[in-house]
């Protein structure tokens, strides 16, 4: 149950893409607290599907540009 | 703001407090003369006032710090429902191995005082390391799928 995930994600560059959005301000439209976007970001909690689409409907994006399994871009 | 979920903050508070209380507990019941027949200590109105306490303080203690940070407060996410049901599952086999411990003190007919504060310790131990478990996957990552 406890370890690493081989999913990746680009939160952070889709951020910064988005008018340097605040981890504070995704983590409010996407219902969840800061320190849990903060965890996701660093690839430390692996969300749920549905807050995974939250995530790219925020950004306006699909799912498989915000994540990805195997490599370790971020 | 801080980067400790109130979640991980209420894992805190719980264990600091439960184990603090019960450290006070024993150090009272077993502070006592050695001497004296553990018959004739009078532990059950202690350990009810213990574990009052305990909730208590909790309670007040997760109080004051959703008032000191009111937009975290409220604030309960699906990472902290997942690492509570986590943390909860360690504490259930700790428990479970505490209780078989209790049911072979039991079966020794040992002093009820020994039966009651065993199930205390038991209780007392798996909110520790279920706590543990809890603050470790806030920290090292969490991965529940």
């Amino acid at each position: 149950m406890v370890k690493a995930t081989k999913v990746s994600n680009h939160i952070r560059s889709l951020r910064f893409a988005n008018g340097e959005m605040t981890q504070a301000e995704l983590a409010e439209r996407i219902g969840v607290t800061r320190q849990t976007v903060i965890a996701i970001e660093k690839g430390k909690y692996s969300p749920s599907l549905e807050l995974a689409f939250r995530i790219a409907l925020v950004f306006n994006v699909s799912l498989e540009e915000v994540f990805s399994f195997g490599d370790k871009t971020s | 703001m801080s980067d400790v979920s109130f979640g991980e903050k209420t894992t805190w508070i719980y264990a600091v407090v439960t184990v603090g209380v019960a450290v006070a507990y024993f150090a009272t019941i077993f502070g006592q003369d050695p001497g004296v027949d553990v018959t004739e200590i009078a532990y059950f109105q202690p350990m009810l006032m213990a574990v009052s306490a305990a909730v208590l303080l909790t309670v007040i203690a997760q109080i004051l710090i959703a008032i000191a940070s009111p937009k975290e407060g409220d604030k309960k996410d699906e990472r902290d429902t997942h690492i509570n049901r986590f943390g909860e599952n360690v504490g259930y086999y700790v428990l479970s191995l505490g209780i078989l411990i209790v049911l072979g003190l039991v079966v020794a007919e040992v002093e009820h005082f020994w039966i009651a504060n065993a199930i205390y310790l038991a209780y007392v131990v798996a909110a520790l390391i279920s706590s543990i478990a809890k603050i470790v996957v806030y920290r090292k990552g969490f991965w529940p799928w």
